[in-house]
């Protein structure tokens, strides 16, 4: 499979895999940052749940970037040795947790762009990708079905918890455009039948989160307000350098450590 | 020395799932392929979930369950496709699970889902057999299974997600 990929598709590939493998490291991270917080025990035990799938995730993609680059660069060096500017998730993964009605709020749309997203990349004609992807699917139905599940409660709750999920929504919209954001990268991998036409996703999430919000009593915020970009290409908030030096200081300090 | 494929998996029952010490790594379906060769040993295995953190002591557990069993050469695979699905379970090993007290998932084919809403769907208590049970979360101590409560028997339990 990948003797018989030219050059540029094995970079556009390359690329895309850390696109998919970072989202879901950043995220992981963020939610474990919850365990022993979160405001309920059973909350507690879901998002580190959810937050151990995320990071598994995103170490079968990485470990596949590793192989995809050919640099003997395995998924710990792509996670614990690559500064800022080298990663490819987008903001949205990377802002603070806020409250439980932020944090439910980011996981709920970013859960309603992975879900299809993952769910296309099951018929991926690189069957490496559609094979993570088909374990990852099953996972994320379930991711889905928590923040959707909460969104509605906290939205259709109480007078607080609607004000403080509504505006969560407002804070996060200015990171949506961002997941749908495309250049060659994708041009190149939707011609190979690699990856999905990102446009096609983009309407199964305006469909779904319309849905979710109208049940949750909740406005979609407009789109006529600053929208953040660059991420894709390595242009970060000041966040993820924050993240990044907690997640990788032990690796980075006691390098080849075992325990 | 010639040893069958069938050999191999008799071993292998020996190696228990960390999480679920009652049922063995050959009936959880975690094993999907061993080639013999000489005496060279070839074993595939797949995680149940992408971020299974046992699967690394499933694999030093194989090693070391073959080892004793006089193999020294073993390559273990891990394979994504086709993904782990519960259906892989027999009637037998569901038994198990539920004598364990952990309420065993239904069939795949039966399981209604709507990844946007909770279809609400019965589960039979592991201790009193009532289907008076309530779902309390869907994740448990362990990703593969969720939480729940027997209003009969008044005591929570653990039910092995359909995946
Ligand atoms: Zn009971």
């Amino acid at each position: 499979m990948i003797s018989n990929r030219d050059s540029k598709t094995g970079q556009a590939l390359f690329e895309y895999l850390l696109r998919l493998g970072d989202d879901r490291l950043v995220l992981g991270h963020r939610l474990s940052e919850w365990c022993g917080h979160a405001p309920i025990l059973e909350e507690d035990i879901a998002l580190a749940n959810i937050a151990l799938d995320c990071i598994g995730q995103a170490s079968n993609f990485l470990s596949l970037a590793g192989k995809v680059e050919n640099k003997g660069r395995n998924e710990d060096d792509l996670a614990y040795l690559r500064e800022a500017v080298d990663f490819r998730n987008v903001q949205m993964v990377e802002v603070p947790n806020g409250d439980f009605a932020h944090t439910i709020a980011r996981q709920f749309l970013f859960d309603v762009y992975s879900y299809p997203l993952l769910d296309e990349l099951q018929k991926s004609a690189d069957g490496e990708i559609a094979g993570i992807a088909e374990k990852a699917v099953k996972e994320d139905r379930y991711h889905l079905r928590h923040s959707s599940e909460w969104v509605r409660r906290l939205g259709d709750g109480t007078g607080e918890s609607h004000d403080r999920v509504q505006n969560a929504f407002e804070d996060l919209w200015t990171y949506s455009e961002e997941l749908f954001f495309t250049d060659e990268v994708d041009d190149i991998l939707v011609a190979a039948g690699i990856a999905p036409d990102l446009a096609l996703i983009k309407k199964a999430w305006e469909e779904m989160v319309a849905k979710v919000m109208k049940d949750a009593t909740l406005d979609i915020p407009g789109n006529d307000r600053y929208m953040a970009q660059g991420s894709r290409n390595g242009r970060h908030s000041e966040h993820l350098g924050h993240l990044l030096a907690e997640m990788q200081i032990v690796h980075r300090s006691y390098p080849g450590v075992k325990w | 020395m010639t040893v069958s494929k069938e050999k191999i998996l008799e071993y292998l029952t020996e190696v228990k799932d960390p999480e679920i010490p009652v049922l063995d790594i050959v009936e959880m379906g975690i094993v999907r392929d061993i080639v013999v060769h000489n005496e060279t040993l070839k074993i595939d295995i797949t995680p149940t979930y992408s971020g299974c953190p046992a699967m690394k002591l499933i694999e030093d557990q194989i090693i070391a369950e073959l080892h004793k069993k006089g193999f020294d050469d073993i390559t273990i695979n891990t394979v994504m496709s086709p993904a782990w699905t519960t259906d892989w379970m027999s009637e037998k090993t569901k038994q198990k699970l539920k004598s364990y007290g952990i309420a065993p998932p239904g069939r795949l084919s039966d399981d209604e889902f709507d990844p946007l809403n909770y279809v609400d769907k019965e589960v039979d208590c592991p201790f009193c057999e009532s289907n008076e049970t309530e779902l309390k979360s869907e994740f448990g101590s362990t990703a593969c299974k969720s939480l729940y409560y027997c209003n009969n028997c008044c005591q929570p339990f653990e039910h092995f997600k359909c995946h």
